[in-house]
């Protein structure tokens, strides 16, 4: 293998395996900084993995080629509607967060199994998608010697967006009003509320958007790597957002970083077999390598410091 | 007059309970199924005949330990979400100890291999509390990642260690290290009952008494409701923290060593953490963290677990909904103020026409 | 100063069975600074939150500008010119000043803050009312007199005319407190109207027009502050004529109890406490006097064990106990009264008994071999209620479930029934009613005549001139001076606690 289509196989892996858990991270990131602490992310992607599935296996006749994209928005509303769950429990009937999170992660392959069963004659797994996000070659940007080929060839085009979307979603939280109003309840909702601010929107916005993000980065899941839906689709890629979200200290952007480098981190094991170095280190560094980086990171970093001071906490109105 | 706490202690569970049933009720009549026949099925499968009642109680056993296990952690105020890492690698470890000392007399070989199942759950659950002791790294992040790690390091050990080439499983362990007994077999139809369950039930009755009897105890529910309080009256936080998640990790350990020895007597290749770690999460916050109510908890999610086998046995309802109905239940108990609120809300009421009536008496007299 | 900006008639809130605020009525004129003097729970933050939007009114109307009103949120109180600075800083420390201004009423092109204008915005306001605030700072960085200063920008940026003050001085240093005095003139000379919520009489004398008294949810009076003496107002405060006396016992030998060394304490990087020296000796009670935040909890964490001392030595009885841990220190014979009971001193949950024994429950008779004996536990807590007054239904009560003042007791309670030598007492009478603090003074002079040591630490001046033998002020981390409480004025005190070095001052 020469070093530039090596150079090309890793960086469309890593995007591959990158770009559902940013955008279940940058869900995350949503719905912590408005204060709702948010372990139900695999839940979330598993709903959008599941809906994402069906519709593509069901509508392909009517949308042709267009289904694939149309289902990741498929998956993300699912996952929005699913979310409502969380939304409900916790800032309107003060449920406590991991409790509730971890509800919608036992809900979520509890439900999706079912309807599955219901709908494919009581097989546990859905059948395989045939028409999958694929791969995509870069018009102009490909032509660039060596880089052209390493970053814009055959290489994932959902995960581009989802860099993208972490940009937009920085630029969302930290230049906007809604952004700032977002924030501030996940920091000290007392003191939005006694501005005005309606505490309970916008905490229901963070947890919603988490819902779509999270829905479709199941989706995505679904879509571009296990092509179909089964029990073991999501496991867990969203413990792993989760993680992304906290490395990158509920930022966005940070996110964004730490889920790319989580994704380099699963590609390893893929494409390590070609790599001299590497080819001898054993498999199981490569598959835990995210999870003790994480703990180490956390570690260092002091893990909750930088959390959103009001994250996890109900706020009760006194009326 | 009613004790609205001790009421709403009892009421919350049974109302999340009966309404995780109805949840599953209506779940199945939108699809076209009979709650009523499967509901059915459930209860015989689960207690119909010894044989269901040694299975029922088998499913029970992993089920109490991994709940005690978060129930320790819970009271001193942490999340360990750990359980299933901690239980895989108890039965990994009880299995590896049982076949690679498999030379040494049978009892020998079983307290050594539960030993080493607790010993490994604990000091996994260990790496958490140390860490937060001395660093404040949140557990639940923690335990959910050292979950993974366990995992795949699990699967890379059975892989590598204990199996053939080619194989997912290992060998079985030897006759004389295994919990099932003669004994229990011919009580129980040949079911897989096995005596890991007696265990957990004196671990539960320990429990309960370390919780309320001991000073070490008194010390883990100080520092879970207040820390600050606790460092104030002179405890050791770091070592109520540490001493709380080892405890928890060596439950949850001991529930995959007796399940590796009495239930699954070998261990594969996984393609997914067990369940049970989150199930008896589930158990443990239905029983509200009482070793004594996780008793009859653990007790109502194995039943559904084996009834909910026979469902899909003598209908088409897929058995994922009893996961559903176990989903739910625990929504309504993460839901608990609204229960509370309604609770409240009626004795209220009734408080507020008794006094109208006596008013009314007063009056005529 | 004719005009009414503000009327409230006739208003009560319940809350469930309890009423808070009982058919009160009050104005508020043009320019005036009014006074609403009470003590705690006597239902002045209630009747502000309803002025503010945050609470609803069970019965009653409120007019702003003659007009009636409903207000259903804060928001409406903003919108109608209510400007609320509460006594806990209603603000996001990691935030700038800037954003917590804006927040809420952001300046933006199309969804995006434009900083600029709000920048400009506040600091045309800051000029004009010669408010000094960097407005790129993080709230979490600033002093709480500026932060102080950002709650009074932020009502000012939203436009309002009528301020809401609720205890503004409680953790100011007299010189912060005087500025803010000349900011409340500065507000009131524009046409502002002022309404100051307080227990200190001295203030209300300085600045307030009228003031209004409640006590228990009504209103007692409403009076001219400048033909009302500061003991009337007391009174009507508290109902009753304060008995401001204690007996101290002639102590004719002593030694020493606790001897503090050039300790040094460190806290997230800073010296919090730089080279203190202090004794305290049997028979007498040293009270340090100071502003929230020079160092006095972290000197009594250092004392206690809580924090680590990082030089210097601290010696309890003749014993070197330096950084000993907070057990070994409990069981040389150190209570410990913490100023925050319900975070620190009690774990609420837990009955009453099981907080009467937190620092004991391991030993003898309470534990044998580490098991609990809950009989004596329980024996014990009926003992202690019933010789301290504690005002519960049964010792197996939950302590949350208590009044401010009887949580108090049961720490009181705990820590003189555990015979100490050295009695270290924090803040021990904030947030509770006039009878309890009589009761706790008492109780703590008692300790004295029995010839123990007791080390107090209060923002209270009152407290530390009444109860104190002695009296070290302390101001950023460093004993500044000792005064003799007899010969001393409040005045004199609060010049040093705002670090003034009074060396003519005799010992």
């Amino acid at each position: 293998m020469s070093f530039t289509t090596l150079l090309m196989t890793v960086f469309s892996t890593t995007l591959i395996y990158a770009a559902p858990l940013i955008f279940t991270a940058l869900g995350g990131t949503f719905s912590e900084r408005s204060g709702i602490v948010n372990v139900g992310l695999e839940g979330m992607m598993v709903v959008g993995a599941f809906s994402s599935s069906v519709f593509t296996l069901s509508f392909y006749n009517m949308f042709g080629n267009a289904t694939t994209w149309i289902s990741l928005l498929v998956g993300a509303i699912f996952g929005l509607i699913f979310s409502i769950l969380h939304a409900v429990a916790t800032i309107n009937l003060r449920a406590d967060h991991i409790i509730s999170g971890t509800v919608l992660n036992l809900m979520a392959p509890a439900l999706c199994v079912f309807l599955t069963r219901v709908l494919y004659n009581q097989k546990g797994q859905t059948p395989i998608i045939k028409q999958g996000l694929g791969t995509y070659t870069f018009p102009v940007l490909s032509k660039i010697p060596i880089i052209g080929k390493a970053l814009f060839t055959q290489t994932s085009l959902i995960a581009y967006f989802a860099i993208l979307l972490g940009i937009v979603s920085w630029y969302f939280l930290y230049r906007t009003n809604i952004g700032l109003r977002l924030r501030s309840v996940g920091e000290n909702p007392v003191a939005a509320d006694t501005l005005g601010i309606n505490v309970y929107k916008y905490r229901y916005l963070g947890v919603l958007m988490s819902g779509f993000l999270g829905g479709f980065g199941g989706a995505v899941m679904a879509q571009s790597i296990t092509l179909n839906f089964s029990a073991s689709t999501i496991s867990g890629q969203g413990f792993m957002a989760l993680a992304a979200m906290i490395f990158g200290k509920w930022n966005p952007l940070g996110a964004t970083g730490a889920a790319l480098f989580f994704g380099l981190a699963q590609s390893l094991p893929i494409v390590g077999g070609y790599i001299p170095f590497l080819a001898h280190v054993n498999s199981f560094w490569f598959q835990a390598a995210p999870y003790i980086i994480t703990i180490v990171v956390l570690v260092i970093f002091f893990g909750k410091a930088v959390a959103p001071a009001a994250d996890g906490v109900n706020y009760i109105k006194n009326k | 007059m009613f004790n609205k706490t001790k009421l709403s202690a009892i009421a919350v569970p049974v109302m999340s309970v009966i309404a995780g049933f109805i949840v599953g009720a209506i779940v199945m009549l939108i699809f076209g199924y009979n709650p009523i026949v499967n509901y059915g099925s459930l209860f015989s499968g689960a207690f119909s005949g010894a044989y269901s009642i040694g299975e029922t109680l088998r499913d029970m056993t992993p089920l109490i330990l991994t709940a005690l296990g978060f129930a320790v952690s819970s009271k001193a105020g942490f999340f360990n979400i750990g359980g299933s890492g901690q239980y895989l690698l108890g039965w990994f470890a009880a299995i590896l100890v049982t076949l690679k000392f498999h030379t040494l007399p049978g009892l020998v070989l079983i307290i050594f291999a539960i030993l080493a199942a607790a010993l490994a759950g604990g000091l996994w659950s260990g790496i958490a509390g140390y860490l937060r002791a001395y660093f404040g790294t949140s557990e639940v992040i923690t335990t959910i990642m050292l979950n993974y790690i366990a995992f795949y390091f699990v699967n890379f050990a059975v892989k590598n260690w204990l199996t053939a080439k080619g194989e997912d499983s290992s060998a079985n362990i030897p006759s004389k290290a295994s919990l099932r007994t003669p004994f229990l077999e011919n009580l129980t139809q040949n079911s897989t009952f096995h005596w890991g369950f007696f265990i957990a039930l004196l671990v539960a009755v320990i429990v309960w008494f370390y919780f309320n009897k001991t000073n070490s105890g008194f010390e883990l529910r100080s520092v879970g409701t207040n820390e600050a309080a606790s460092r104030y009256a002179g405890m050791s936080v770091k070592k109520t923290i540490i001493v709380a998640m080892f405890v928890s990790g060596i439950l949850a350990g001991l529930a995959g060593g007796l399940d590796g020895l009495g239930n699954y007597q070998n261990i594969s290749v996984s393609n997914s953490l067990p369940q049970v770690g989150y199930d008896g999460m589930a158990v443990a916050l239905l029983a509200a963290n009482n070793p004594l109510g996780i008793l009859l908890a653990a007790l109502l999610f194995a039943a559904l677990s084996i009834g909910g086998l026979s469902i899909s046995v003598f209908s088409t309802t897929p058995t994922e909904i009893v996961s559903i109905v176990t989903a739910s239940i625990i929504f309504f108990v993460g839901i608990k103020y609204a229960f509370e609120y309604l609770i409240n809300k009626f004795l209220t009421k009734k408080e507020l026409i008794k006094k109208l009536n006596s008013a009314k008496g007063d009056k005529k007299a | 100063m004719t005009t009414t900006v503000v009327e409230m008639k006739n208003i009560t809130k319940k809350f469930g069975k309890f009423t808070a605020n009982d058919d009160i009525s009050l104005t508020l004129k043009k320019g005036e600074i009014l006074a609403l003097l009470g003590e705690n729970g006597a239902g002045k933050s209630t009747l502000m939150g309803m002025l503010s939007g945050l609470l609803e009114p069970t019965a009653g109307q409120i007019f702003i500008d003659n007009k009636k009103v409903i207000m259903n949120s804060p928001r409406d109180a903003k919108a109608l010119g209510i400007g609320m600075v509460h006594q806990h800083f209603m603000l996001i420390p990691a935030f700038s000043v800037l954003e917590n201004i804006i927040l809420g009423d952001e300046p933006n092109k199309k969804g995006r803050i434009d900083y600029k204008k709000a920048a400009q915005d506040i600091e045309r306001l800051a000029d004009k009312y010669h408010l000094q605030i960097d407005i790129n700072a993080k709230v979490a960085d600033i002093t709480v007199g500026m932060q102080q200063r950002v709650e009074i920008m932020k009502a000012l940026y939203r436009n309002a005319h009528v301020f809401i003050f609720d205890e503004p001085t409680a953790a100011l240093t007299p010189q912060e407190i005087g500025e803010l005095m000349k900011i409340f003139r500065a507000l009131t000379d524009e046409g502002n109207s002022i309404i100051f919520i307080t227990h200190k009489l001295k203030e209300i004398k300085d600045v307030a027009h009228r003031c209004v008294v409640i006590r228990a949810g009504k209103i007692i009076d409403t009076v001219d502050v400048d033909n009302t003496a500061e003991e009337t107002m007391a009174e009507m405060m508290v109902g009753r004529k304060i008995d401001n006396s204690i007996e101290k016992a002639e102590i004719t030998e002593s030694k020493l109890m606790l001897e503090v060394e050039n300790v040094s304490v460190e806290k997230a990087g800073h010296t919090a406490v730089k080279n203190l020296s202090l004794n305290v000796k049997s028979g007498e009670i040293v009270g340090i006097a100071g502003v929230d935040g020079n160092g006095q909890s972290e000197l009594i964490d250092a004392l206690t064990g809580l924090r680590k001392v990082k030089t210097g030595s601290v010696k309890i009885n003749g014993v070197d106990m330096t950084n000993s841990p907070t057990r070994k220190i409990t069981e040389a014979h150190v209570g410990y009264i913490p100023e925050d009971r319900q975070n620190v001193g009690l774990i609420l949950p837990l009955s009453i008994a099981e907080n009467l024994t937190l620092k004991s429950y391991y030993k003898k008779p309470f534990s044998k071999y580490g098991f609990l004996n809950h009989k004596i536990i329980n024996q014990n807590g009926r003992d202690l209620i019933k010789a301290f007054d504690i005002r519960s239904q049964s010792e197996k009560e939950k302590v949350g479930s208590l009044s401010g003042g009887n949580q108090q007791k049961v720490i009181v309670a705990r820590e003189i029934a555990s015979n100490p030598d050295i009695l270290i007492a924090a803040n021990p009478t904030r947030g509770v009613d006039v009878g309890a603090i009589e009761y706790i003074h008492e109780k703590i002079n008692e300790q004295r005549n029995q010839k123990k040591g007791v080390l107090l630490i209060s923002f209270e001046l009152d407290e530390i001139l009444k109860l104190s033998d002695r009296v070290l002020v302390m101001h950023a981390g460093e004993i500044v001076g000792e005064i003799d409480p007899k010969n001393t004025s409040a005045e004199e005190l609060g010049l040093m606690m705002a670090g003034k070095k009074v060396t003519n001052i005799q010992k």
